[in-house]
């Protein structure tokens, strides 16, 4: 194992603001900042009560747009993903968000912030699963 | 109207910081799941960072009786760890790995106009619906 591209200090500024947004959504509205969650309910046949959370999801594109219009740096995104690929990794991710009540932010961020084993076993079984895959595929790339 | 103002500035502030931490880039997050190649522990310091301020706030908001806007604070019960919870982690997490995406950075990142992002956006979407036809309970 060799260390690339490592960037500690923004990723923990990051780090530190996307806790905080988790925070004030706790603190003003009661409700968990757990992304997949926001989504499905926004996507679901039941749209009471969904006011804020349609405002989330657009405050998340709002925020890349801010960063852009900051001149943070968008140039450097690199997508390696065919288009077959990125389609069946959208599928992957929109189903077992779902069946698995979560992703990197609910189970993640606020799962074991509030010391959940729900939030931690999750997050141990999807990075481990990411990481079988990114093995996989660079092994035989290299292969 | 506060919780739906709060609603955008949580998500605003979310947005902000996926984007500074670099995890809005997919290269960056493959990076760091290449645990026995080249490897970045970029991610590690960016949940490292979010879960230390979120258990902090966590503790000091469950203090009080009721959030600021709306009557109850709405944080899940459940302990137990069933089948569906793991198998849907490692479909996601599946997911995760091949394309570097998940949720949130695949959110903001519609903001920066790339095709793949749209398309693994709508891929996305695809998939929680056909979640919902299929195993979802019915709400």
């Amino acid at each position: 194992m060799t260390i690339v591209d490592f960037t500690p200090l923004p990723a923990l500024i990051g780090g530190l603001l996307i806790g905080s947004a988790g925070v004030l959504l706790l603190w003003l509205n009661g409700r968990m900042a757990g992304i997949s969650g926001i989504f499905g309910r926004v996507l679901s046949t039941d749209q009471s009560g969904n006011g804020w959370r349609i405002l989330f999801l657009v405050g998340l594109v709002l925020g890349g747009v801010v960063w852009a219009l900051m001149g943070g740096d968008t140039g450097a995104i690199t997508i390696e993903a065919s288009t077959v690929e990125l389609v069946g990794a959208g599928l992957l991710v929109g189903f077992g968000t779902q069946l698995g009540s979560g992703c990197t932010s609910g189970h993640g961020v606020c799962g074991i912030g509030r010391l959940s084993p729900r939030g931690l076993v999750s997050t141990l079984c999807y990075i481990g699963a990411g990481a079988i895959v990114i093995f996989v595929m660079r092994t035989m790339a290299g292969a | 109207m506060g919780i739906k103002l709060s609603g955008l500035l949580a998500g605003l502030l979310f947005g902000i910081g996926l984007s500074i931490s670099g995890m809005i880039n997919p290269a960056k997050v493959m990076g760091f799941l290449d645990f026995f190649g080249q490897w970045d522990p970029s991610l590690a310091f960016v949940m490292g960072g979010a879960v230390t301020v979120y258990a902090i706030g966590y503790r000091l908001i469950m203090k009080s009786a009721k959030p600021i806007f709306g009557e109850t604070f709405q944080v899940p019960t459940r302990s137990d760890l069933d089948a569906r919870l793991i198998g849907g982690a490692v479909l996601f997490g599946a997911g995760w790995g091949l394309a570097g995406y998940c949720p949130g950075p695949a959110i903001t990142g519609l903001a920066f106009g790339m095709e793949q992002t749209f398309i693994f956006f709508a891929a996305m979407a695809v998939g929680v619906v056909a979640f919902k036809l299929t195993m979802g309970a019915k709400s």
